[in-house]
């Protein structure tokens, strides 16, 4: 068995999130069964089904540009998608006890102004407001905001980590006793007094990129402030995670990655001087399920075709190639002329974005002709993130998922549903109960905050301070 | 059954009533208690079952006061037939957020969604996000800006732009689909630019309804064209009347006229009077008994197409406006009746606009 810092315990539990994804190839809109990708209705569906399971978090990603391809926008996938905040304001008022996480860029927002919009969220929901980290550097997307493209790649998670440490020091910057216990501290009646004098600590950085200076406006919440999660890779991602998340939406979900990925987090977590377990681990992931391993089996076919048609199929070959290929056959092998870019364009957010075209085509060219796979056939096997998918029997898939708990691989998973909304429906009905009879499941909410329900210490208002960059 | 023509003539008798659900009242302390979401759900109900029919949040800088569009997001599932109007500043904001969020307000509210588009001076705003102060005619002009941008990207996917055509493999028509390419005009404070297209389908409304204050609407600021109602602030309940037929005749028909009135009313066993201690708000303050009020708004209702009212205390005032004053305002006929899942736009009449970059399929000949 694979052994952990000795500092770290496994807590010997597993916790869900659902991704309600807007931007992506995974959701199936073919099926009959398909629901609208837009309308409320769906978004209620999927959290109260997420909640009734004791889900932790139900996240939704944020769009700044829709994605391109061969310079129109991209017609094949599931596109178009509400803010975040604004929806998970809304499903504040019909669920209870799961976390609304909001994807939001460090890029293209405000400092202070998302942070006071986190705060609402947070307050609107009595505690259960998770912000979702990520950056983008890229003058692309940078074109629908009024500061455009300004920020160099290797700067992003300087930028990121000074813009966190202001968010943070504006959500400590209330004292615990800045509002009486009924709720009208201060002097009632004239709302510049409602916090005691002197209660607020006024907020200033100056850095490279923004200036703040700022009266924070809002008091704690119930988990005193959102949840933080991070989904960067590289090692400089990984260290700001370690420094400043609570949670990791990690890549790595196949067990030996996943394990390895644990270790590197707990030893990068210590040397930020936080403890072992101070950050959670809940890796993307993909769940195809039915009574029997055959029919589950059957299912993954059936939702890789819907995935995948032939049109998808060749549009994720002209992404890389940079020119039309509507003139390949799906079924044949993959195209023998060279691509038109030196190097792939990074306008579909995809991780290959930046290798040499020449090569990577070349090179899969080889491995397909080597595998005997058509392009439909080799798309669908590179396209799907089958290393993400969990794909068995319910109690398969229970034991698989048991393990993982039992050695502390991670704390969770999180789920992106391949259909909307009925996607989540046989996870709860079906896998939840064999993982609750494994014992390595919730079988009720710990609390009404998510910080509460993932296990999450209260942060140190002391520690907290003022932000790094004066 | 009743047809365009009935509900077109009923518009023009009858006005609409609007509420602003600001914490507690002006009087009162923001949503900050451990259970002040739950009585903003509760005073949101409240209203819609006053009848009600609008409800606005607003959002300028102070303590305590949680932001105005999520407010009324969460309002958005609870409620039927209130439309939701949030305050959002126009000058520190971005563009493409605030587009897409009040576009979202739609979806979560079936359509009920407005925005009150403000531009004031806030130097504590501008210091927080870094950014230089704007007053003046600066502040008409920021605000000029990011209407017409929210309203390009809300044009930006044409109604029927997601096809989900199973045949071809096309979830859109990417042809309905168009960069805004806004530019700010010469001259601009601080320049920008949007490309477009919105990262979110048409709202259900296709254009939400956009209300601004009169005092920054006209010639030389905000286009009268770019909103669809003006909020009318006068000094006294007796300046109000003067003041909409001022403005009524500045902006001409096409705008819709809201007047915004302070409300403080006998109750509860005290005089009106007593009560009228809050903060001087610059807007008109109506001091008096609940039978009073009926009587004067039924006068401002037939002048402006509707009123917005500030109560004092939101309990208190609440409570007796459902009690005595609208049904009375409904008996004499001067309240529209509350559509049943209408939009906002019904409410003010106003027809659902094709998108500017649409092009009809029936073009033949050209």
């Amino acid at each position: 068995m694979p052994q952990h810092s000795s500092a770290f315990t496994p807590s010997g539990t597993l916790q869900l999130g659902v991704f309600f994804q807007g931007v992506n190839s995974g959701t199936i809109w073919k099926a009959a069964e398909s629901g609208s990708q837009t309308d409320f209705e769906s978004f209620r569906r999927i959290a109260q089904t997420a909640e009734r399971g004791l889900f932790a978090a139900f996240f939704l990603g944020e769009g700044l540009r829709l994605r391109e391809h061969l310079g129109r926008p991209h017609a094949l996938d599931v596109v178009g998608r509400p803010d975040a905040q604004t929806m998970l304001a809304a499903l504040a008022s019909v669920t209870t006890h799961i976390g609304l996480a909001a994807t939001q860029n460090t890029t293209y927002n405000d400092p202070a102004d998302l942070a006071h919009r986190l705060s609402s969220l947070d307050l609107i929901s009595g505690g259960r407001a998770a912000w979702n980290m990520v950056t983008t550097d890229n003058a692309w997307t940078g074109e629908n905001f009024r500061r455009g493209g300004y920020l160099d790649h290797a700067d992003r998670y300087v930028h990121a980590e000074a813009f966190v440490r202001t968010a943070k020091a504006i959500w400590d910057s209330w004292a615990p006793d800045a509002i009486a216990s009924d709720g009208t501290a201060g002097t009632a009646g004239t709302a510049g007094n409602w916090p005691a004098d002197g209660a607020v600590r006024r907020v200033h950085h100056e850095g490279q990129h923004y200036t703040v200076d700022y009266t924070p406006r809002l008091p704690r919440s119930p988990q005193h402030h959102p949840v933080l999660f991070q989904a960067g890779d590289s090692p400089a991602g990984r260290d700001f995670a370690a420094r400043q998340a609570d949670v990791i939406f990690s890549a790595h979900p196949q067990f030996d990655a996943a394990v390895a990925f644990r270790a590197d987090i707990i030893e990068r977590t210590l040397r930020a001087g936080r403890p072992a377990d101070a950050v959670k681990i809940m890796p993307a992931s993909e769940f195809i399920l039915a009574p029997t391993s055959a029919e589950a089996a059957e299912k993954k076919a059936w939702v890789r075709e819907l995935q995948i048609g032939p049109q998808q199929a060749i549009a994720y070959l002209e992404q890389f190639w940079g020119r039309q290929l509507d003139g390949w056959d799906p079924d044949g092998p993959l195209p023998d002329i060279d691509p038109a870019v030196e190097e792939t364009s990074e306008t579909r957010g995809s991780g290959f974005h930046g290798a040499k075209a020449g090569e990577l085509t070349a090179q899969w060219r080889q491995e397909a002709a080597e595998k005997g796979q058509s392009i439909l056939e080799f798309v669908r096997a590179k396209a799907a993130r089958s290393d993400a998918s969990f794909v068995g029997s319910y109690s398969e898939v229970a034991d698989t998922l048991a393990d993982y708990a039992r050695v502390g691989a991670v704390d969770g998973f999180n789920i992106s549903p391949w259909l909307i909304p009925t996607g989540l429906d046989d996870i709860v009905n079906h896998l939840v109960p064999e993982l609750q009879e494994r014992g390595v499941y919730p079988t009720q909410y710990r609390g009404t905050t998510l910080r509460e329900n993932l296990g999450l210490a209260v942060p140190d208002r002391a520690a907290a301070g003022e932000p790094a960059i004066r | 059954m009743s047809t365009i023509d009935d509900r077109t003539a009923t518009a023009a008798r009858a006005g609409f009533l609007a509420i602003e659900l600001d914490g507690a009242g002006w009087d009162g302390t923001g949503f900050g208690s451990p259970d002040g979401f739950a009585s903003l759900a509760e005073a949101v109900l409240a209203a819609e079952s006053a009848g009600f029919h609008v409800a606005t949040f607003a959002d300028s800088p102070r303590a305590g006061r949680v932001n105005a569009l999520q407010r009324a997001a969460y309002a958005g599932p609870v409620t039927r037939t209130i439309a939701l109007v949030p305050e959002v500043d126009t000058v520190y904001t971005e563009p493409f957020h605030v587009s897409t969020q009040l576009a979202s307000l739609d979806y979560v509210s079936g359509g009920r969604a407005g925005w009150i588009a403000t531009a004031a001076e806030f130097p504590e705003t501008a210091a927080a996000v870094g950014r230089e102060n704007v007053s003046g005619t600066a502040l008409a002009q920021e605000a000029a800006a990011s209407i017409e941008v929210s309203r390009r990207l809300w044009d930006s996917w044409e109604d029927d732009a997601v096809i989900r055509d199973v045949a071809t493999g096309r979830y859109i028509d990417a042809d309905k689909l168009h960069y805004v390419d806004y530019k700010t005009p010469e001259g601009f404070g601080a320049p920008y630019s949007v490309k477009g297209p919105s990262i979110i389908p048409r709202p259900l409304q296709g254009q939400l309804p956009i209300l601004a204050p009169a005092s920054i609407v006209g010639t030389g600021q905000v286009p009268a064209d770019a909103v669809d109602a003006v909020l009318v602030t006068a000094p006294t309940p007796e300046l109000l009347t003067a003041e909409i037929r001022d403005v009524r005749h500045r902006l001409g028909a096409a705008v819709a006229i809201v007047g915004e009135l302070d409300v403080v009313l006998d109750a509860r066993g005290q005089a009106a009077v007593e009560r009228a201690t809050g903060p001087v708000s610059g807007r008109a303050r109506y001091v008096g008994s609940a039978a009073d009020l009926v009587d004067f708004l039924e006068p401002l209702l037939a002048e402006a197409d509707g009123v917005r009212l500030h109560p004092a205390s939101l309990a208190v005032e609440l409570d007796e406006l459902a009690r005595w004053v609208l049904p009375e305002l409904r008996r004499r006929g001067a309240l529209r009746a509350p559509v049943q899942d209408g939009t906002f736009r019904d409410l003010l009449g106003l027809p659902r606009p094709a998108s500017r970059y649409a092009h009809p399929s029936t073009t033949a000949g050209n």
